[in-house]
């Protein structure tokens, strides 16, 4: 008799609620995955997930920043927008700090968060906060349902925004009165944005002015940025650069846009990059950047940065074009659109062939260099071991720091979107949950992620999910016991006064991870390590390591603040 | 430099505190803005008076602004031919003596006196900022009780001069 009972509820004639369009709307944008964490005023959506099971993958964390760092990772391999749920007030302001990491790194993500019913907004009800103010600065665009019947017609412009023009993240503020709500009918959800028209073709006689000052170019670099690799135009920019045989260099998220081992490659530029690629960047006239923003970790000291360049700046942000180097040649595009354009509007090569003679000496007699004492194992050398066992093929996240700077020297990337890093925000924590959505968009592929020991410490709660999904994730601790780069400039720049950057009391992380049913390794020693390596990128499940590194060691070459790229120290000698 | 912005918005919940929010991260400084509704439905105007350093900054101010979603239209409307008000209300302790020494000091800038009280009366004022500023300074020496103004608003003038026949003249310079 229970049998028929339960028979006779058949959900497809139950009436549909405000989360059931919700998650009709979802599908609709091609969503099968998401990151969230329930609560209270998402009662009404969860519930629906609940019915959705089968169509939607919801990827539960243990803190509501572990969900939107793994839709940042999972964004950035997949090229979609990551999708976050949270509940009102602090599962809202628990997201602040990965919305604002996306922003800088123009992550396209859209976040639905709940908030109380809309008779108490206002009032200081139990879990209000105010989402749409806080979050106002940090998102491309936010939004607050008023009314069920708008609901899907909001979700489809924020996945519109979110992975257009220049991506980023896009919040939909939900009152829980709607999703719980009975809905009849829906308005159109045909949308027009008059105030939002992304310009992606370049201007041809814009072109036209690049490739004339190409042709003249007696030193000219190519400098290539985030944008390359948002426009998936790595093809069209390895084509372009043969064309020409143009020197390259790439900002740190701008990794992997071309591969690092070419002839014409000079390494990553800025406060750590190579001696090569920033000297070509200050000696060069001509300069072609194409989608980075002239971050000041790239530049230094703008009076020492180009000096004698052309500036070409090709970005689809025109407010980035302009705000921080005098450009010369502004052109608003899609990177993937100007490099076609490139390609067939530049006739004539530069005739740079000293300049390229320079520039492979530099390479040559001014390498990335370290320390590497045998009895113990040098980061560095850490990271190189790693590209070596994974054929520097692997999907590699991490956090911000030293560990992060070394991965981005060492780990030389051959193809695009590999690479998950905390760039503009510079977040702790941000590596071992990006690993996690990296691993979810690309399940066959190796993702590591290369944490320090104190930013692990910021979200290893998440290593929950690692069980939970069975997710092969391997997660190599750099330990040396030290928040590194805070050391490190407490030596540099504060005379060895370490105030609260030594991290000597730690778990036991073999431990930790065997608690959560993760196999566990602690190693000390090179020779152990070139043991282990093969075994923890071959091993069919998770694998954390616990890497104890020279605490001494630290990043170099630099550009100390405030001084230019012409005023290295720690350069090989 | 002083530059008049006139901007485009769509009339949606929060749009006010984009823009002013956006102009605080940024650090730009507003003199003055004044937000109402247009002859569209669901557009409104703000017309900013923002101090600025530079050329360059000056562009990024106007390039923020394009980025919002919800901004359609912005210009820098400083140095064309345009129209601009600013409404002041100043309420000045006057007694029975000065009050009429007052109303013919005011009546030139074709103000008017809109409240009295025993002790005070309040003057109501619209013209372009400089006329206003030049009111009040004559106002002072009386004590001034209460000072109240809108904002700039403007915009441009249904015929704009050929950039030949522009004279080299800005209203706020």
């Amino acid at each position: 008799m229970k049998v028929e009972a339960e028979n006779k509820v058949d959900t497809s004639t139950q009436p549909k609620t405000g989360a059931d369009l919700f998650v009709e709307s979802l599908i609709k944008e091609g969503v099968d995955t998401l990151f969230g964490y329930p609560g209270g005023a998402v009662l009404p959506i969860y519930d629906a997930l609940y019915k959705a099971q089968k169509s939607l993958n919801h990827v539960l964390s243990r803190h509501e920043q572990g969900s939107i760092h793994a839709a940042e990772g999972y964004a950035r391999v997949s090229g979609k927008p990551g999708v976050v749920i949270a509940t009102s007030g602090p599962g809202a302001t628990n997201l602040v700090t990965g919305i604002a990491d996306a922003m800088m790194d123009s992550l396209p993500l859209v976040i639905f968060t709940g908030q109380v019913a809309r008779n108490v907004i206002g009032t200081d009800a139990f879990q209000e906060a105010d989402v749409i103010g806080i979050t106002t600065p940090i998102t491309k665009h936010n939004y607050q349902v008023q009314s069920l019947s708008d609901l899907p017609k909001i979700i489809k412009e924020a996945f519109h925004i979110a992975s257009t023009g220049r991506k980023g993240p896009v919040l939909v503020d939900i009152p829980k009165d709607i999703s719980a709500s009975l809905f009849e009918e829906v308005n159109d959800t045909d949308f027009h944005l008059p105030g939002y028209q992304p310009t992606t073709k370049p201007n041809p006689l814009q072109i036209k002015k690049l490739a004339d000052a190409l042709a003249k170019a007696k030193k000219p670099v190519l400098l290539a940025g985030a944008g390359v690799l948002h426009g998936g135009a790595s093809t069209e920019l390895k084509t372009f650069i043969e064309k020409h045989s143009l020197p390259i260099t790439t900002t740190l998220l701008g990794l992997g846009s071309y591969p690092g081992e070419a002839e014409l490659s000079l390494g990553m530029a800025g406060m750590h990059g190579t001696y090569a690629a920033n000297t070509a960047l200050y000696e060069c006239d001509l300069l072609i950047n194409i989608g980075a923003r002239f971050d000041d970790r790239l530049t230094g000291n703008l009076a020492h940065f180009a000096p004698w360049a052309t500036v070409a700046h090709i970005d689809i942000d025109p407010a980035e074009i302009g705000k921080n180097i005098e450009t010369h040649i502004p052109i608003v595009a899609d990177s993937k659109e100007a490099l076609k354009a490139l390609l067939s509007n530049t006739e004539e090569s530069p005739d740079h062939q000293e300049w390229l003679t320079e520039l492979k000496r530099f390479k040559q007699d001014y390498p990335l260099w370290y320390n590497n004492p045998k009895n113990e194992i040098s980061p560095q050398w850490l990271i190189e071991a790693i590209h070596k066992v994974t054929k520097g093929d692997a999907i590699v996240t991490t956090d911000v720091g030293q560990h992060q700077m070394w991965a981005a020297q060492y780990y030389t990337f051959t193809k695009p979107d590999r690479w998950v890093t905390s760039g503009g925000l510079g977040t702790m924590g941000f590596g071992f949950p990006a690993a996690i959505g990296a691993q979810i968009a690309a399940p066959d592929e190796t993702v590591v992620a290369i944490v320090g020991d104190g930013g692990f410490q910021m979200t290893l709660q998440e290593l929950s999910i690692l069980q939970e999904k069975g997710l092969p994730v391997k997660v190599i601790i750099v330990n040396n016991q030290a928040l590194g780069m805070v050391r490190q400039w407490q030596e540099s720049f504060y005379e060895k006064r370490y105030s609260e950057s030594l991290l000597t009391t730690q778990p036991d992380f073999v431990k930790l991870a065997e608690s959560y049913e993760i196999r566990g390794m602690k190693i000390d020693n090179q020779e152990d390590l070139i043991h282990a390596l093969p075994e923890v990128f071959s091993y069919d499940g998770p694998v954390l390591l616990d890497c104890r590194v020279r605490k001494e060691e630290n990043v170099y070459p630099m550009i100390a603040p405030g001084k230019g790229l012409n005023q290295m120290i720690g350069v090989k000698p | 430099m002083k530059r008049i912005i006139a901007a485009t918005v769509q009339n949606r919940s929060g749009v006010l505190n984009r823009v002013t929010g956006l102009l605080q991260k940024r650090q730009f400084n507003i003199e003055s803005i004044s937000v109402g509704r247009t002859e569209t439905e669901g557009v409104s105007r703000m017309t900013f008076v923002v101090e600025v350093a530079d050329n360059q900054k000056l562009e990024q101010l106007m390039k923020q602004l394009n980025k919002q979603v919800d901004v359609l239209k912005v210009s820098d409307i400083t140095d064309k031919a345009i129209v601009a008000r600013e409404l002041a209300l100043i309420k000045v302790m006057s007694n029975g003596q000065v009050r009429n020494e007052i109303q013919g000091m005011i009546e030139p800038f074709r103000a008017s006196v809109i409240d009295i009280s025993k002790d005070s009366l309040t003057v109501q004022v619209t013209g372009k900022t400089d006329k206003i500023e030049a009111l009040i300074d004559l106002l002072r020496p009386y004590g001034i009780k209460e000072l109240a103004r809108t904002g700039l608003t403007a915009f441009l003038r249904g015929h704009q001069p050929q950039v030949t026949e522009l004279a080299p003249y800005s209203l706020l310079k």
